[in-house]
C-alpha cells in the first residue's frame, strides 16, 4: 500500500482529519470515512453529477477529486444544507414542486443549482436549463426540476449555500510526505 | 472505479515541483484539476507512480495583461477563464467546456498538457496564435501553438517539463466565434470550429477541434475569405475538410465530421462576422 497522507478538511463546518490513502476519491471520504452518504455515486466517470458537492464554495463532481486535494479546503455537501430543521430554499422548493422521482440525482442537483444561483441569482428557465447541463436525471424529464430552482431564486429566504464555516482549516499535509516511502 | 496506487506529494513551489517531477521518474505526473487525469487513471488507462499536486503553487493563477498580450496562470480554471471576458475567443470557448463542475475543476494549462484533440482550447490558442511558457530543469522555454501539439494526446514537452503560462496575444479588433457539435450537452465536440474575423475581413482564422490527431487550422477557408466579405462564407465554408483526415469514433464518422466540419465552419464564421 502506498503511504498515506493526513488531511484536514472543513466538512459542513466541522473540521475532519484522517489519515487517507492518496488514491482515496472524495465522494469515498465523504460516503465512506464520514458516513455522509447523501452525496452519490452514479455514472463514476464525470458525467452524471450525482456526486456533486462545493469545495470552497464551488459545485465539483467529487467523483473525480481526489480526497488530498481537498486538504485545507471547505467542503459542503447536501447535509450541509438545511439550518436545523428548516431546509433550504432550493430543498424546499424541490419539494413543493416534485423536483424528483426517485430522488438519486436529487443532491447533486441541489449542489449544482446552489452554485448556478451564486453566479446568476435572477436566472432565466434557459440559463437555469444549461446551468445544470452537468447533472443527469433519468425519472423527471427535468421539467419540476427546472422549476424549482426558478422558484428557489426568487424565493425571500433564499440564503448562500449553507451555515458558514467558522474558519479554515490549516492543511496538515506536509512537504515531499509520501515521495519514495 | 479506485485508481491505481500512487504516491503524492503537493510541493509549495514551482522548483520544488519541478524537483520531485524529476526525482519521480519517467512514472511521474503532474496533477492540476485532475480532469483529464484522474478519469484515465480510473479506467487504469494511467497509472502514475508519483502524483506531484500543482495545488499550491498558487503563483500559477490568474491573468494579467502584459506586452500586448495576456499571461495566463496555468492553474487558471476554465470558469476562470471563462469570466475574463477581456479575452475574447478564449473566454467565450471556456464557457462552452463540458459543465460548470468541470470548469470550475479543470485548468488551461492541464488540459493543453494532456493534449487531447477533442478538447477545446487547443484550437483557440492555434487559431489566437498563443504559446505556452515551459519550465523544467534546464530553465524555461516558450512553445508556439504550432510546434506545441504534435498528435494524439502527444505534445512538445519533455516529461521532466510542467506549463507554468499560456499566452494569448490581446485580440483586440478581432470578431469570435466558437461553435461545437456534441451528442450531449457536457460531451466533447465531435467537432469544433474556432473563427476569428478581423475588421471586414481583412483577416481571418479558422481551426478545428478534433479533426484530427492535433487543432488544426483550415487554411483553405482562410486564404478564400481573406478581403473578401461575409457573402463569400458559405462558398469557403465548403473548402473546410479539405486536406483533413479525421478518425473515425463511436459519435462520428469520418466522413460525418467533414460534414459537420463544413457545417460548423459557415455557422462559427456568420455568428463572427455578425458579433
Amino acid at each position: 500500500m502506498s503511504s498515506t497522507v493526513g488531511v484536514r478538511i472543513s466538512v459542513n463546518g466541522e473540521v475532519r482529519e484522517h489519515e487517507v490513502e492518496p488514491r482515496l476519491l472524495l465522494v469515498h471520504y465523504l460516503r465512506d470515512r464520514l458516513g455522509l452518504t447523501g452525496t452519490h455515486v452514479g455514472c463514476d466517470t464525470t458525467n452524471c453529477g450525482a456526486c456533486t458537492v462545493h469545495l470552497n464554495g464551488e459545485a465539483v463532481k467529487s467523483c473525480t477529486v481526489f480526497a488530498v486535494q481537498a486538504d485545507g479546503a471547505e467542503v459542503t455537501t447536501i447535509e450541509g444544507m438545511a439550518d436545523g430543521a428548516e431546509l433550504h430554499p432550493l430543498q424546499e422548493a424541490f419539494w413543493k414542486n416534485h423536483g424528483l422521482q426517485c430522488g438519486y440525482c436529487t443532491p447533486g442537483m441541489i449542489m449544482a443549482a446552489a452554485d448556478l444561483l451564486q453566479r446568476n441569482p435572477d436566472p432565466s428557465e434557459s440559463e437555469v436549463r444549461h446551468g445544470l447541463e452537468g447533472n443527469l436525471c433519468r425519472c423527471t424529464g427535468y421539467q419540476n426540476i427546472v422549476r424549482a430552482v426558478m422558484e428557489a431564486a426568487h424565493s425571500p429566504q433564499r440564503t448562500t449555500v449553507g451555515p458558514p464555516p467558522p474558519e479554515k482549516p490549516e492543511a496538515r499535509e506536509e512537504v515531499g510526505k509520501g515521495v519514495g516511502a | 472505479m479506485i485508481p491505481p496506487e500512487f504516491e503524492y506529494t503537493a510541493p509549495e513551489s514551482v522548483d520544488e515541483a519541478l524537483q520531485a517531477l524529476t526525482q519521480g521518474g519517467e512514472d511521474a505526473k503532474l496533477l492540476a484539476g485532475g480532469h483529464s487525469l484522474i478519469p484515465l487513471m480510473k479506467m487504469r488507462l494511467a497509472a502514475p507512480s508519483l502524483l506531484v499536486d500543482m495545488r499550491k503553487l498558487s503563483d500559477l493563477r490568474g491573468i494579467e495583461r502584459a506586452n500586448g498580450g495576456f499571461r495566463i496562470g496555468a492553474l487558471t480554471t476554465h470558469a476562470q477563464v471563462s469570466q475574463a471576458s477581456e479575452l475574447g475567443v478564449a473566454a467565450h470557448a471556456a464557457g462552452k467546456i463540458a459543465d460548470q463542475q468541470v470548469r470550475n475543476r479543470g485548468t488551461i494549462g492541464g488540459s493543453l498538457a494532456h493534449g487531447d484533440s477533442a478538447s477545446d482550447m487547443p484550437a483557440v490558442l492555434l487559431a489566437a496564435e498563443g504559446s505556452v511558457v515551459a519550465r523544467g530543469p534546464n530553465g524555461e522555454r516558450e512553445i508556439a501553438a504550432t510546434e506545441f501539439f504534435q498528435d494524439f494526446f502527444e505534445t512538445a514537452l519533455a516529461d521532466d517539463e510542467m506549463i507554468t503560462e499560456v499566452r494569448l496575444p490581446a485580440m483586440d479588433g478581432w470578431k469570435f466565434a466558437y461553435e461545437k457539435f456534441t451528442r450531449r450537452a457536457e460531451d466533447w465536440a465531435m467537432v469544433g470550429v474556432c473563427a476569428m474575423v478581423r475588421g471586414d475581413f481583412e483577416d481571418v482564422r479558422v481551426a478545428f477541434t478534433n479533426m484530427g490527431g492535433t487543432p488544426i487550422r483550415a487554411s483553405a477557408v482562410e486564404e478564400a475569405l481573406r478581403g473578401q466579405g461575409r457573402g463569400a462564407i458559405e462558398q469557403a465554408a465548403q473548402a473546410a475538410a479539405e486536406g483533413t483526415d479525421p478518425p473515425g469514433d463511436l459519435n462520428a464518422t469520418a466522413d460525418y465530421k467533414r460534414h459537420l466540419a463544413r457545417v460548423l465552419t459557415r455557422r462559427a464564421l456568420e455568428k463572427a462576422a455578425a458579433a
